[in-house]
């Protein structure tokens, strides 16, 4: 093994982050390298969308620092990061072009070719005009994805991409995110559904109570403690 | 600190006696409205004391903008509460005054006006702090402040303009000021301008613990997750 | 056109669009202006000279109803389905957000507006002594006014409790001096006097609200 390792991608250090006297995150310290597909679980209120959040920089850490790409500010950076979350993040009554023709324009990115590119990406159909809010939940998040991949960003932050989608599309789109991976994008992806990455993701990330309790490779956690 | 609060508690009652004395047996008797003109010596200093703390919401609103600190946004809060206790003295002792010696318990006189629309954006201000459900509250209330301090000339302006084309019986009286009266109001002014430092001051701490408190059972949070969930 | 003008373009675009779709949200409102005018016509009969008189004051009071309801829509589109969280985490500057939402409310209110205004007219046999282009200055400033200030506010109410209570709880006492220029602006020209003061006092009141809800926009979307 070299020594001269690529510096991680994303660093968090004591990050903490408090809603009044709730602690969702109690000092979360990591480095993530790049090209990797991460694997988020836990219980419910173990931090993982408050982590997934600050790391899009939705929420500012109450304490601690974080660094993506090397900068600590998170607008330098912004558009290498591709968000998404359990609500789709589109506009219901327009249909699925006229969604990402109108957040290609929030990133400078002219035109449709680019747009239509990343739908049939997904699987979908650029030229359907039925309104979003008339898909189904598993192309609705097919699109969701779609929209957070218009800017070709780097690291993509998906929490919850699976919820109440059919199994084809969630196969679809571990399918899709696995090659993503390989082309050398950093996926972090908060699930409750942990089989349906077990092949794709190279590590597993615990946590509990707000702070990071291991990491994996497989499925399998050690010992409890 | 803590000796100091007292000695100037004491200092302030005797203060404020002094200027019950000036007010209610000192100052001369007004000769067209009589002794109820003596409501006069605190309808005017609260209002002043008034404008002075909200003067210092919106410079400790300015502050907290630009540094983030805690002790700023404070200041912002007690100042503007105790600020509209003492716009809410003004508003009551308007009418009070205004009956006896008008018939009418309120005249849309300019000066009252304003304290009126004043006090609707301080109230105002005070809702957004308690309907806030946003982990930032100090700094949607400190915008709240800013654009509040900003709008108040433009009131004055309004209102003074509006007057001038429709006038209305002036309260407050114009005109020049016999010189026992002026003593009068002064000593009022000062003695009301040390009770609301004492009450910002007393208010403060208060404020200042409970958010100690509150970080102290964030921070028992943070080592033991389990005590949150209680 | 530069980057964030264009934002803006392609946002009030969007939303142009957006409310077109969604009809049922526009004639509701529609319907919502045409009762006010009813209602206050009920309770200010139009046949007593007194209410011509202040008719300038009744309608920007039927105005500020319609508008505290249009206002009340315009973040609840980019609330759903958590939207405004995609603006936020692109590149796209918050101003540019901002000046789009007050524009589309601008043009919303402005519509509502010019609905209200011919059936106020006949219901109240309004005439105008002075000069009609005064009084459509007074409506475009004013109108400005009102929504620079709604679309600030609703966007703060975003994060309270009791959200649509909020907006006008906030909106109103710090639209006095505005509100009052605009009954007083519209009552002289109407009735054949000058409105130079109001006029001035509400352009000013227009440049200093809009510079500081663009200089304070940024901090309270992020405020969460």
């Amino acid at each position: 093994m070299t020594e001269t390792a690529p510096p991680p991608i994303v660093t968090v250090s004591n990050l903490i982050k408090q809603f009044g006297r709730f602690a969702a995150l109690r000092g979360v310290t990591a480095e993530f390298p790049a090209g990797k597909l991460y694997a988020i679980l836990g219980d419910n209120g173990a931090g993982k969308t408050t982590l997934l959040r600050t790391l899009a920089g939705l929420n500012r850490p109450s304490n601690g620092e974080i660094t993506i790409l090397g900068a600590s500010k998170f607008h330098d950076i912004c558009h290498e990061i591709g968000y998404m979350a359990h609500p789709s993040l589109l506009y219901d009554e327009m249909s699925g072009m006229e969604n990402l023709e109108y957040f290609a324009r929030l990133y400078g990115i002219a035109g449709n070719s680019r747009c239509a590119e990343v739908i049939r990406a997904v699987g979908l159909d650029p030229d359907l005009v039925r309104p979003v809010g008339q898909y189904s939940q598993g192309m609705r998040q097919r699109m969701s994805l779609a929209r957070t991949l218009l800017n070709d960003p780097k690291i993509l932050l998906l929490d919850e991409p699976f919820s109440n989608v059919d199994l084809h599309s969630a196969n679809e789109m571990v399918r899709l995110l696995a090659r993503a991976r390989d082309n050398g994008k950093t996926i972090f992806i908060v699930t409750h559904q942990a089989p349906l990455l077990e092949d794709a993701a190279d590590e597993f990330i615990w946590m509990e109570f707000g702070k990071i309790v291991e990491r994996t490779r497989g499925l399998s956690r050690g010992p409890e403690k | 600190m803590k000796k100091l609060f007292p000695i100037l508690g004491v200092l302030t009652a005797i203060l404020l006696m002094y200027a019950l004395y000036q007010a209610l047996v000192v100052a001369p008797t007004e000769q067209t409205m009589g002794d109820v003109q003596r409501i006069f010596y605190y309808h005017v200093p609260s209002a002043w004391t008034a404008f002075i703390l909200l003067f210092l919401n919106f410079g400790a609103s300015v502050f907290y903008l630009v540094t983030r600190r805690s002790t700023a946004d404070i200041v912002a809060l007690v100042s503007a509460e105790v600020g509209v206790v003492f716009l809410t003295v003004n508003l009551v002792t308007g009418p009070i005054w205004a009956r006896p010696v008008w018939g009418i318990w309120w005249t849309w006189d300019m000066r009252l006006t304003s304290t009126l629309v004043l006090w609707l954006i301080y109230v105002s201000y005070l809702f957004l702090r308690r309907f806030s459900s946003s982990g930032e509250t100090p700094l949607l209330a400190a915008a709240l402040a800013v654009l509040g301090a900003l709008c108040v000339p433009f009131v004055y302006f309004s209102i003074w303009f509006f007057r001038t084309q429709h006038p209305q019986p002036v309260m407050g009286g114009g005109g020049s000021i016999d010189p026992r009266m002026l003593h009068a109001l002064l000593i009022n002014w000062l003695a009301f301008s040390c009770f609301a430092f004492l009450v910002c001051w007393s208010r403060y701490r208060l404020e200042k613990l409970q958010r100690e408190v509150d970080a102290a059972h964030a921070m028992e949070s943070l080592l033991d997750p389990r005590e949150s969930l209680r | 056109m530069s980057a964030p003008g264009a934002i803006t373009r392609v946002t009030l675009l969007k939303d142009l669009r957006l409310e077109w779709r969604s009809k049922d949200a526009i004639n509701s409102m529609l319907f919502f202006s045409l009762l006010v005018v009813v209602v206050f016509s009920f309770s200010f009969d139009p046949s007593a000279e007194e209410s011509r008189q202040i008719a300038g004051g009744l309608i920007w009071v039927a105005f500020l109803f319609a508008a505290v309801v249009a206002l009340n829509q315009t973040w609840a589109r980019e609330i759903r389905n958590q939207v405004l969280d995609a603006y936020r985490v692109s590149p796209a500057p918050a101003n540019s957000l901002f000046i789009a939402k007050t524009l589309g409310n601008f043009i919303f209110v402005t519509v509502l507006e010019a609905l209200m205004t011919p059936l106020f007219i006949v219901f109240y046999r309004l005439r105008s002594i002075g000069p009609v282009w005064q009084l459509l200055l007074v409506a475009m400033v004013g109108t400005w006014a009102l929504v620079v200030n709604g679309t600030f506010f609703a966007a703060m109410s975003l994060r309270t409790r009791s959200r649509e209570i909020m907006l006008p709880l906030l909106l109103f006492p710090i639209s006095i001096p505005a509100l009052l220029a605009m009954v007083q602006a519209t009552t002289s020209i109407l009735s054949g006097e000058g409105a130079r003061f109001w006029i001035v006092l509400l352009v000013t009141y227009d440049l200093v609200f809009t510079t500081v809800c663009l200089l304070l926009f940024e901090s309270v979307l992020n405020a969460e």
